[in-house]
């Protein structure tokens, strides 16, 4: 398989993010925002062709539909899936979301609610919990996070937990918490799991040309590296392909600051 | 068995301190109509429960909002819905912030008429801290489990708005996603449709009558108003209003933007608001989004 050099950083998080769905089988996977829905949309197209995805509105389809305006494109159908219906997949397990948190803690508590200040007068109200909560307790997850930092990775528990996380503090006796399966964390620097122990987050590769260190320093918390820790593969030509039909408008390049390459001089930031 | 009302005798059945559901989720299918017309009213107090969208921001903005029952408020082109950042930020808001199932978890207890219904949803959760009203129950079977038990949110008032609605209060949704609609109408006590289209007595094909979510006996008066989910989307008929949702947004960040708002879309009343929006004719050309 030929590796592309000249792609950009959000193709090679695409090809990250289609990972956190590898080997899933038959459950709805839903990627929200551009990068994370490209990410399902290509596991489903290679690796993982069970999974099952809607139109990003009301409909299953037996194949990931393009982003944006579609010209002739018709969606292919297979089901239905209201939001009313999404409620049920999650309840019974059966999805594994990727979302963008505007906070991640070292538990993997997610925070989409408000940031700062105090709850009653928060300095910046964000979205609320929307379905964090329901997600977390019930079916696999993975973060998407396109500015790492430590206003992301913060030092101490997120400001409003959203999504719980693997923190006992937060769990009564007899409260079922054996659900939460925390995947993948993709990054603008890195790829990380919850693999270390008591699910400690770790790197898990680094994306061509950061250093671990350069990660470490925009975490607020420690951070452990995986023993086969390596670089993040670059897109192949066959996977840059599928990622260019399914995004014609190239919304993807909007996504991190400056689109830049996969390939970072080293020392840049 | 005529349910047809006027927008402003919808508004005069309702009381301040009322709580109040609004059908519809962030931009999509929402009773606009209708809340321009309790912006134009003296109605305070209100507790409002809904996944919200920008009627939320206006509502807050007119300062009838003393409580906000709620699992996110957005606009979703444009996440950030200004005014109810902004009445968030001040500190002046009361809030229930829930997680989106266990609101749906809410309705459903007060429609089945039930105190709580248990959930997982919520456990390990600031929601839980943020909210100590909410109490745990213990699984009466061998498992013994600790579940969140979500309380009933029963409704004063829902407000709704749909595609199609004849005068006995008969309803269509249309659009290919009815949202949780019929879940509000069944944990209120009256529920006020607005409709893009009046009939006198449907006469509906099988095909059709699917598209019936919930029942007329719940349905307490019906408002002629089309373009009433105008500037948010309304399945089959009409696309969001980006530039009047961009205008909006704006708005937030002017000098007396909401005053100017109010002045152009608000007090004119609902036939100015749709001709300053361009009429039907550009309303009904509006392009429901594809993601």
């Amino acid at each position: 398989m030929t590796q592309a050099t000249d792609c950009t950083l959000a193709e090679l998080m695409i090809v990250a993010c289609s990972e956190a769905w590898r080997g899933d089988g038959e459950l709805l996977a839903s990627g929200i925002t551009t990068v994370p829905r490209l990410g399902a949309s290509l596991a489903k197209l290679t690796h993982t062709p069970e999974l099952l995805m809607t139109d990003s509105e009301t409909y299953l389809v037996s194949e990931p539909v393009p982003l944006g305006p579609r010209g002739d494109y018709v969606p292919r159908f297979e089901g239905y899936m209201s939001f009313e219906r999404v409620f049920e997949c999650v309840w019974g397990g059966k999805r594994h979301a990727m979302i963008g948190p505007t906070q991640i803690d070292r538990f993997g508590q997610a925070n989409l609610s408000c940031v700062g200040g105090d709850y009653a007068k928060p300095k910046s109200m964000v979205l609320g919990v929307r379905g964090l909560p329901g997600n977390n307790i019930n079916h696999p997850n993975s973060y998407f996070v396109p500015n790492h930092g430590p206003r992301v990775f913060v030092a101490n528990e997120v400001d409003m937990v959203s999504g719980p996380g693997y923190n006992p503090a937060r769990f009564e006796p007899g409260m079922k918490n054996d659900f939460i399966d925390l995947r993948l964390i993709v990054s603008d620097l890195c790829v990380m799991d919850f693999k270390g122990p008591d699910h400690a987050i770790r790197v898990k590769s680094l994306h061509p040309g950061v250093s671990f260190e350069q990660v470490q320093a925009a975490t607020g918390f420690p951070l452990l590296k995986a023993a086969d820790m390596g670089e993040t593969p670059l897109p192949s030509a066959e996977q840059l392909e599928i990622i260019r039909r399914l995004d014609p408008h190239n919304m993807r390049g909007a996504v991190i600051k400056g689109n830049p390459p996969a390939i970072r001089p080293a020392g840049a930031s | 068995m005529n349910k047809q009302l006027s927008l402003s005798q919808v508004v005069s059945r309702l009381a301040d301190g009322m709580t109040v559901g609004i059908g519809g989720w962030g931009p999509r299918r929402k009773p606009m109509a209708i809340v321009r017309e309790i912006l134009r009213s003296d109605l305070k107090d209100l507790t409002i429960v809904a996944y919200g969208g920008p009627e939320v921001g206006m509502l807050c903005a007119a300062g009838k909002v003393k409580k906000l029952i709620f699992g996110f408020v957005t606009m979703d082109a444009l996440p950030l819905e200004p005014y109810f950042r902004k009445a968030r930020e001040s500190g002046g808001l009361e809030v229930m912030e829930l997680d989106e199932g266990m609101f749906e978890w809410g309705l459903r207890a007060a429609g089945m008429r039930l105190p709580f219904l248990p959930t997982r949803c919520g456990l390990g959760t600031d929601v839980v801290r943020r909210n100590p009203g909410l109490q745990m129950i213990t699984s009466p079977y061998p498992d013994g489990e600790v579940l969140l038990a979500m309380p009933a949110l029963k409704l004063d008032v829902a407000l709704l708005h749909v595609d199609v609605a004849d005068k006995l209060g008969n309803t269509l949704i249309t659009a290919a996603d009815p949202l949780f609609d019929h879940l509000f109408a069944r944990a209120a006590d009256a529920c006020y449709v607005s409709t893009e289209r009046l009939e006198d007595k449907f006469a509906l094909s099988g095909d059709e009558a699917r598209l019936n979510y919930f029942e007329r006996y719940l349905v307490k008066g019906v408002v002629h108003a089309p373009g009433g989910a105008h500037p948010t989307y309304c399945g089959k008929n009409y696309g969001w209003d980006m530039d009047h949702l961009k205008k909006y947004n704006a708005s937030a960040t002017e000098e007396g933007g909401w005053d100017k708002y109010c002045e152009e879309f608000i007090r004119c009343g609902e036939e100015q608001y749709i001709a300053r929006n361009g009429g039907m004719e550009r309303i009904g050309k509006l392009r429901t989004p594809i993601f």
